[in-house]
């Protein structure tokens, strides 16, 4: 048998569920013999590969580039697993919905900065109006709260997606875990 | 002279169950290790049966009722854990998430929080409706506690506890659906209302709506069951 595409991707999260996922220590060795990791913010492939077998997104959609990034995702890949809370629920990230980014890019551009106020309007993305979790913009199939998921979650996860055994995630992790 | 007991017996999820009249559904399953999901209610405090978490089919009607104040009737028979029902609660739960900004990552009661519990305990992974992301305030006037009105979910332990076991009635309901918001006094910041600092209502909020200020960004465990051993002290008075 072939090994399967894995991607993992991070879009507005803090990587925490990446760090959470090397966390799978000697573990990680077991699965490279399983999947073979084709895109991931610790890999060097630029562009989404065409055909990915599993894609892990981490982070919730707050920018264009995110939103155009996820499409993406989603039509090239077979199972698109939400990472993280940020992916699930928006968490963090989604905290700047209530004031609006303007009131965020003030703060950080022109009230704290010293030197050089401005903000940023080339090469970086426009944000959105509002941050949203995944699912609100494209199918995702499997949902892994957490903050991050735990080293074990992502483990007892992905050997239950590859091996197509029976996946209790709830029993797994919850918001906030 | 004894006096009889007024004896009802019903089935619940199958099982033949005797209650006193009176009792109500939740007590009653409960009794019998039956459990129903509860979220507003609270042993030791009165019912209102607000959060509809514990709502359950009752044969030969359509309505669903809240079992914490639906009371036993001779021959009723009860189903408390129906595809209906368990859709109906993880419903209710999504819409408790996206009303208002609950960031279970980053909240106080992260861990110990019922709200949290019940939403894993019922399988939730996701919410399908949009959040809401309204803009809240935050009261920290008092000297010992915190009121963050993005954790509240208005279930009304604090107005309950305050009116019915501290006898201070500071806390209340202002506002009507979707504005409603829990108030100290006339909504005077918490600080200088008639607040007695007894800290029940913290002790009896299911969330990190109410918190202690000395437990901040730490582990914030609530201890509501001391309620049920005072109403004792206090009736053997």
């Amino acid at each position: 048998m072939s090994k399967l595409k894995l991607a993992t991707v991070w879009l507005d999260g803090c990587s925490g569920c990446h760090m959470s996922f090397l966390d799978m220590d000697e573990r990680l060795i077991e699965l490279a013999a399983l999947v073979d990791v084709v895109y991931s913010p610790i890999v060097d492939t630029k562009e989404f590969p065409d055909e990915v077998d599993i894609a892990l997104v981490e982070g919730a959609v707050a920018s264009v580039d995110d939103e155009k990034k996820i499409k993406k995702i989603r039509a090239h890949a077979k199972l698109l697993i939400a990472m993280g809370d940020c992916a699930v629920a928006g968490n963090v990230p989604s905290m700047r919905n209530p004031i609006g980014p303007e009131a965020i890019l003030e703060r950080a551009y022109i009230e704290n900065a010293d030197v050089q106020q401005q903000i940023p309007c080339v090469v970086v993305p426009k944000l959105l109006r509002v941050v949203r979790p995944i699912h609100e913009f494209v199918k995702v199939d499997v949902f892994l709260p957490g903050c991050p998921p735990s080293a074990d979650t992502f483990h007892a996860a992905l050997t239950a997606l590859i091996t197509g055994e029976p996946l209790d995630i709830p029993a797994l992790t919850r918001f906030g875990a | 002279m004894s006096v009889a007991v007024d004896v009802k017996t019903l089935v619940i999820d199958g099982q033949n169950v005797s209650a006193r009249a009176g009792q109500t559904i939740l007590e009653v399953a409960r009794e019998n290790k039956i459990d129903i999901p509860t979220l507003c209610h609270l042993d030791g405090l009165g019912d209102v049966g607000a959060c509809r978490l514990c709502l359950v089919e009752i044969k030969g009607t359509n309505k669903l009722l809240p079992a914490c104040v639906a009371t036993v009737e001779e021959g009723m028979e009860v189903e408390t854990a129906t595809d209906r029902l368990k859709k109906h609660r993880k419903t209710i739960l999504e819409l408790l998430f996206a009303e208002r900004n609950h960031i279970c990552s980053v909240c106080v009661a992260n861990g110990h929080c019922e709200l949290q519990a019940l939403g894993q305990q019922q399988g939730l992974t996701h919410v399908r409706l949009p959040y809401r992301n309204p803009e809240l305030t935050v009261d920290a006037s008092h000297e010992r506690f915190t009121l963050d009105h993005n954790r509240c979910i208005l279930c009304t332990r604090c107005v309950r506890v305050c009116a019915e076991i501290e006898g201070a009635h500071v806390w209340d309901v202002m506002g009507r659906g979707i504005n409603s918001s829990v108030i100290t006094d006339l909504n005077d910041p918490w600080g200088s209302s008639s607040c007695t600092r007894c800290g029940k209502c913290v002790q009896v909020c299911p969330t990190g709506a109410l918190f202690d200020k000395s437990k901040v960004g730490s582990d914030h465990p609530k201890y509501p069951d001391f309620l049920p051993w005072l109403n004792l002290m206090r009736e053997a008075q």
